[in-house]
């Protein structure tokens, strides 16, 4: 297991492999950067492209302790950085005046310390950790609204976070952070000028060939093959949701799990709802268009095996 | 080629960087300076070898949105396959060289080459979208009128009463709660920071404080056909939508006849006259015929995911009358239907008493419509304003 950080560009690529990560050289040149420049990764991409795995496999490689702010409308500071414990505090002040030290001034310094903090993800992830720098996903920031936005704008660029009662607490070591945005909204500029920003796209055939492998090693390659070409097939037809990744790999799974060792067209009927999410889509490509998309598949499969034997 | 770039010292890599910043800025990317010293050090962390990584390297610092992609990558193209590029681009700065410039690189898209050409340097960040969709508009078809409306023709009555609905139009559409917290006199939740807060004041109690849920407009996203048929209305609704757009945070704005324009950054300026100047300029197919199911499906592919989150009450302008009689139309209000917290549509026809839903756009439309309205005259306009007041609430399926 690699700790340290890469130093090339392959290594990262490697890096990533070792956690089956199957990444382009674009991703791994990003990722590399953004390590090397202690800057955020910002990832924006369709749903289900593995944004947010980059995050996990890099946590899990570099065995670093992955700290996840999952964002939603209205999360607030109070869930995603600090907040105070308030039983204790009130605890507190019931003791001094029972103990008739009943000095305010002093009582209020004491109450709103580090010490009656409750940490939440983002103070988390400033805090020193023994196994280096915590890896800090912020998982798909458009759910959340503008405000919170511009409240991150400090602890990307500085890495501190203020607290008025107690001040300024800055990171010792910046953390690695990832962001993912699905871009239900565009995120404002000034928080993406912060970052480095790259766009995960669809893998190619290829790729998705060696994702599948790497993910599934049980399957039948054949399968395998069909599913993935299937697939990138999809991704050519006009579709509300094309299928990502992780629905790729749903869906071979599902496929496996009912023992088939080849697509036909009753298996994909069947099972059509693993790939496609909207109802729209699914009346649409089942039955005749996805009899004669598996045709297409067929012949190119087969044109391939007599080019390759 | 591109090693003899790349393999120049270290000096003439940052100034590379410099100049291919600067035609990224003139072609309307947002590359400010501190970006350009960023791609400097990230160059020199990689370190000078093959150019894909070049590329994803700057790629990383300079590109802020997807749509900016196919502009980074021709500039690109052009740059660091071209060694010459640089000299041409300072050629450019001098206007006799500049008509050369542009005659060989016709094949580039517009915004590069106007970049290359023009001697102005513009910090356009916000123009890249629309300015795409600009080019496409070459591959349509004859059917659309590309025409520049003359927004100064406005009589002196019309703009009077422009300014009246702006004075009058305050649009108050409900507010729905938000899960975010304000302090409140009395309600049903506690302020524990407030309250412990304040018990350190108090002499010897703990004084309860509250807070209560903050309300906040839902976003607005308007649909306006700016048609041949709806050119006598489609001005009003223009001024319309300025006000709205002018009056509340998260309005989205789009017209269409023949394709779809996000006109929301156009409408941003105070001043009517200047955004709808802008707009004339943006927008190419006024007057022209409608495709309102094409429309429509740009919109649920393109835009709905990006502007309608967060509850938004999606607003149609438009007389429904589709020249192509689309069968997709239908399927793609109930896409829309479906992903909106509300949807309104505007009828400026429905005024003849006479009006029934013969044509066949407006038979496919109206089943998918929470609410369907008359707005031929500016009292429809502010009966309008009394409607949108009641929508912030929603359909069964959205009550919480």
């Amino acid at each position: 297991m690699t700790l340290s950080l890469p130093e090339s560009i392959e290594d990262t690529l490697v890096l990533l492999n070792q956690g089956d990560y199957i990444a382009d050289r674009s991703l791994a040149t990003t990722l590399f950067l953004a390590l090397k420049m202690g800057r955020p990764l910002f990832l924006e991409g369709e749903a289900g492209v593995g944004k947010t795995e980059i995050a996990k496999v890099l946590s899990h490689s570099l065995g670093r302790k992955l700290v996840r702010l999952q964002c939603y409308e209205g999360l607030d500071i109070s869930s995603a950085v600090y907040e105070w414990n308030y039983s204790r505090q009130m605890i507190e002040i019931r003791l001094a005046e029972a103990a008739g030290n009943i000095d305010r001034d002093n009582l209020s310094t004491d109450v709103f310390s580090e010490e009656f903090l409750i940490e939440r993800p983002l103070l988390q992830a400033l805090r020193k950790d023994d196994a280096g720098p915590p890896v800090l996903l912020i998982d798909e920031l458009d759910r959340t609204d503008e405000p919170f936005e511009a409240y991150l704008l400090e602890i990307l660029s500085d890495y501190q976070i203020s607290i008025p009662e107690v001040g300024t607490i800055k990171a010792a070591q910046s953390p690695i952070v990832i962001i993912t945005s699905n871009r239900t909204r565009e995120i404002h500029d000034a928080l993406k000028r912060r970052c480095l920003y790259h766009w995960v796209d669809y893998p190619n055939a290829e790729r998705e060939l060696e994702i599948v492998a790497a993910k599934l090693p049980d399957i039948n390659k054949r399968l395998s093959e069909q599913v993935v070409a299937f697939v990138q097939g999809l991704r050519e037809k006009d579709l509300f949701k094309l299928p990502g990744i992780a629905e790729t790999l749903d869906w071979a799974d599902a496929l496996t799990q009912l023992d088939q060792v080849a697509l036909d067209s009753d298996a994909i009927d069947n099972t059509l709802g693993a790939l496609l999410k909207y109802q729209d889509d699914i009346a649409r490509i089942r039955g005749s268009e996805a009899a004669k998309l598996l045709d297409q598949v067929k012949a190119q499969l087969s044109d391939l095996n007599v080019a390759s034997g | 080629m591109s090693e003899s770039d790349t393999s120049a010292p270290e000096g003439r890599i940052a100034e590379n960087i410099m100049y291919f910043a600067r035609l990224l800025r003139a072609a309307g990317l947002a590359v400010g300076p501190g970006k350009v010293l960023d791609a400097i050090s990230g160059v020199k962390i990689i370190g000078i070898g093959a150019q894909e990584d070049l590329y994803w390297c700057l790629f990383s610092q300079f590109v802020n949105r997807v749509d900016q992609r196919d502009i980074f990558d021709q500039a690109f193209q052009l740059f660091w396959r071209n060694p010459h590029i640089m000299e041409k681009m300072m050629g450019a700065m001098l206007p006799t060289i500049k008509v050369e410039a542009e005659a060989e690189l016709e094949q580039m898209s517009r915004r590069l080459a106007e970049a290359i050409g023009s001697p102005e340097v513009d910090f356009k960040p916000e123009s890249a979208p629309e300015k795409i969709e600009f080019d496409a508009s070459f591959t349509y078809s004859s059917q659309e009128v590309l025409q520049e409306t003359d927004f100064e023709a406005m009589s002196v009555e019309e703009l009077a009463e422009a300014k009246r609905i702006i004075a009058r139009l305050r649009l108050p559409i409900m507010d729905v709660p938000t899960r975010r917290f304000q302090r409140a006199g009395h309600g049903s939740s506690v302020d524990m920071r407030a309250t412990l807060r304040a018990a350190l004041r108090a002499a010897d109690s703990i004084p309860l404080k509250f807070k209560k849920p903050k309300r906040r407009h839902p976003p607005l996203v308007i649909l306006c056909d700016i048609s041949g048929s709806m050119s006598r209305y489609s001005r009003m609704f223009l001024h319309f939508m300025h006000a709205i757009t002018n009056d509340r945070d998260r309005v989205h704005a789009f017209v269409f006849a023949t394709r779809l324009t996000n006109i929301t950054r156009h409408l941003g300026y105070r001043d009517v006259d200047v955004a709808l100047d802008n707009i004339a300029g943006a927008v190419n197919d006024w007057s022209g015929g409608t495709r309102i199911g094409s429309c429509l499906k740009d919109f649920n592919n393109n835009w709905s995911r990006r502007v309608l989150g967060q509850g938004a009450i999606t607003l149609i302008l438009s007389d429904g009358l589709d020249r192509e009689a689309t069968e997709g139309l239908s399927w793609q209000m109930e896409r829309l239907t479906k992903s909106t917290r509300r949807l309104i549509w505007i009828n400026p026809l429905l005024r003849y008493d006479g009006f029934e839903a013969k044509a066949s756009g407006i038979r496919a439309m109206l089943p998918h419509v929470d609410d369907f309205r008359s707005s031929h005259n500016l009292n429809s306009l502010a009966e309008l304003a009394i409607v949108l007041g009641h929508s912030g609430g929603s359909r069964s399926a959205f009550a919480h």
